[in-house]
């Protein structure tokens, strides 16, 4: 029993031909721009949170290979499952940034328009595992021809819903594939405190199968990764976990300051290895990119990302909505709870 | 028409609706070969096959997680947890996901689950095998709790849960599991949700129960012939039956709510806040509670003094009535 690296593209934007994915030229330049969108977004919500116009948000800077790799390889009849780091995912999966932003801005309403088979964020670390496995099981038995794909962190291998959540994938064989994108650290505790496993990968050993190590940075790695556990799932092979080996460039989170717990030399380290970066250049000595190439792709990104930021914030929320959603009908109990609030905001309204 | 008690009406309701409906599903621990440690779902697995009577890993909160799985994906999954005090581990899963997808997704995905559980006491249990915890759950917004009393109710109320588009934890007082049969029609019928019942008309006071205090109450009214009760089973303790209770309590000027959950924050104290709200002027005297006691359900050589009982029950009838 091991667990396999895989790597496609170096650093330096180098390609091992024996295991470049079989993509044409039109496909990579959507890989590269949705990675070049999920930046601008991402750079654009951390912005709007330093001027108080977003919740606190969780930034995906550095993780745009394995998200924009792995969201590729899935069809849009997989299901996703994903964490609160997923914007990536999301963007690739056809969300529209602006309920993105919407999300993210505060209001729940933004999930009213969520595209079939993408479920909603979870916030609390590791509980979306059990669903992910639960999804993918019932495939199984309704005998659709689906897999389903569950995004996690590192942190996350160490919550018991993880384990619950993998052995019953590997008893029940169920079509899940495990994204672990293991950036180094949970907020402040560094990967090697989280586990003294030697990867993330083997603990799928233990449940009885397969586990494989990524380069995290290389979307062709994640992509290649992803297509061949959807793959085995789809016909039959039960689940696999891929350990995307990446780094988080960011904070945790916008409450966060990575100062305290690392070293700003380990980071620069790490942005020689950017996803982004190395995409390009695969792309430069293809002949594909080139300086004006960027100069558009950048300028049409930032005009989405500022149509989605615009719209997003001319959005208001229904009161209604807090009430109605709770269940299919409302209780005798919340509408009189509604009508209550109803009438104060229409008292404080008259003054 | 065939008498049945408890497990055997909920036995029959599983087999009907699994019959009916291919997308429910059986899950938990020891539910398939085993049949159930009370054998509530016994004989499912042979008829309906491991794909939709499904024996899991020994692990609450995955049966539950992966449960919410399969009811956002098409599934109506009705999972049993074996034991009321091993359930701590589902009121994750269930209050940061199965109670909140509705609201969250704002109605994109929901969550059509069924949690079964045995609770309660006076089966002379280890520890952790006599408690009553339905509080924690009337709690959690978005979830629906209901408390069968009667095997009757059982089948109904478990037909209404299974079809219900929300989750719902229906909670099956194990002392009743086999202790009286009644008739239980074959086919279809249900009992709605968020209905109590009457249980007898009277004008002097009101007594509010559920679950296995009804029949508790049902021996205390025996013991108070003089006084004319007006016996409520809630039957659904989440969403309350609140008509019902102030009608009753508006009739009868006096109330007795009886629960086996400890007192404190017990679904007893909710119900006279909103008397207090709604029929304060009706009342004749403060309201009652006969209750668990806010400790620990004490293992069985104690354990009868901590129930409520008739004659606890009676007595407190007795001083509300004489007030």
């Amino acid at each position: 029993m091991s667990v396999d690296w895989l790597q496609v593209l170096d650093a330096e934007g180098n390609v091992d031909k024996s295991l470049e994915p079989a993509l044409d030229n039109k496909t990579l330049e959507k890989f590269y721009r949705t990675m070049v969108l999920t930046r601008l977004f991402d750079d654009k919500a951390l912005k709007l949170q330093r001027q108080g116009r977003m919740l606190t948000f969780g930034s995906c800077l550095g993780h745009e290979g394995c998200q924009i790799g792995s969201a590729f390889a899935l069809e849009p009849d997989d299901w996703f499952f994903p964490y609160f780091r997923e914007h990536g995912v999301q963007i690739a999966r056809g969300i529209p940034m602006k309920f993105i932003y919407i999300y993210w801005m505060g209001s729940e309403d933004a999930n009213m328009n969520l595209p079939p088979k993408n479920f909603t964020v979870a916030i609390p670390v590791a509980t979306q595992i059990p669903h992910a496995v639960g999804a993918a099981w019932a495939a199984k038995i309704r005998k659709q021809n689906i897999a389903v794909a569950v995004y996690l962190g590192d942190g996350a291998t160490s919550e018991g819903d993880f384990h619950e959540g993998m052995n019953f994938a590997g008893v029940f064989k169920t079509p899940t594939v495990f994204i672990c994108e293991n950036n180094q650290y949970a907020i402040s505790l560094p990967r090697e405190k989280q586990t003294a496993s030697q990867t993330l990968a083997q603990k799928a050993l233990a449940y009885g199968f397969e586990g494989i190590q990524v380069d995290g940075n290389d979307a062709l790695a994640v992509y290649s990764a992803t297509k061949a556990a959807l793959q085995k799932a789809k016909s039959g092979g039960g689940p696999t976990l891929i350990e995307c080996f990446t780094y988080r460039l960011g904070a945790h989170t916008t409450s966060d300051d990575p100062t305290k717990y690392r070293q700003n030399a380990e980071v620069e380290e790490w942005r020689k290895k950017d996803p982004i970066k190395r995409f390009r250049l695969y792309l430069e000595k293809k002949g594909i990119w080139n300086q004006s190439y960027e100069d558009n792709l950048v300028k049409d990104c930032t005009a989405e990302v500022e149509k989605a930021v615009e719209e997003a914030e001319a959005y208001a929320p229904v009161v209604e909505n807090m009430f109605k959603y709770v269940y299919a009908e409302i209780t005798p109990g919340l509408k009189e709870q509604m009508d209550e609030l109803q009438s104060f905001i229409a008292k404080r309204k008259e003054g | 028409m065939a008498k049945l008690n408890m497990v055997q009406a909920i036995n029959l309701a599983l087999h009907e609706e699994m019959e009916k409906d291919p997308s429910v599903v059986v899950m938990g621990e020891d539910v398939g070969v085993d049949g159930g440690v009370f054998r509530v779902t016994e004989g499912l697995l042979n008829k309906f096959g491991s794909d939709r009577v499904i024996d899991t890993p020994l692990a609450e909160s995955g049966i539950v997680g992966t449960a919410i799985g399969m009811a956002v994906s098409g599934l109506k999954p009705v999972a049993e947890i074996q034991f009321e005090g091993f359930s701590y581990m589902t009121i994750d899963q269930l209050a940061t996901h199965a109670s909140r997808i509705r609201y969250r997704s704002r109605g994109t995905y929901h969550c059509p689950l069924v949690v079964r559980m045995p609770y309660g006491g006076g089966v002379r249990a280890l520890e952790h095998h006599s408690e009553a915890v339905a509080t924690f759950y009337i709690h959690i917004p978005g979830l629906k709790v209901v408390i069968p009393s009667t095997p009757y109710d059982a089948k109904g109320l478990l037909l209404s849960s299974i079809r219900d588009p929300d989750p719902v934890i229906f909670f099956e007082p194990k002392r009743l599991y086999r202790a009286f049969r009644e008739e239980v029609p074959e086919g279809d019928y249900t009992v709605p949700l968020g209905e109590g019942k009457k249980l007898t008309e009277g004008n002097d006071v009101t007594v509010i129960c559920w679950g296995a205090m009804v029949k508790v109450c049902q021996e205390a009214i025996e013991k108070v012939r003089d006084i004319s009760v007006e016996l409520i089973d809630l039957r659904t303790l989440s969403p309350l039956d609140e008509n019902l209770i102030m009608d009753s309590v508006r009739k009868t000027g006096r109330c007795v709510v009886v629960h086996e959950e400890p007192r404190t924050l017990g679904l007893g104290a909710e119900i006279i806040a909103r008397i207090n709200e709604k029929a304060f002027l009706s009342l004749e005297a403060p309201v009652k509670r006969v209750t668990g006691y806010d400790i620990p359900v004490p293992l069985p050589k104690l354990e009868d003094y901590y129930l409520p009982d008739p004659e606890k029950v009676a007595q407190a009838i007795r001083e509300t009535a004489g007030f």
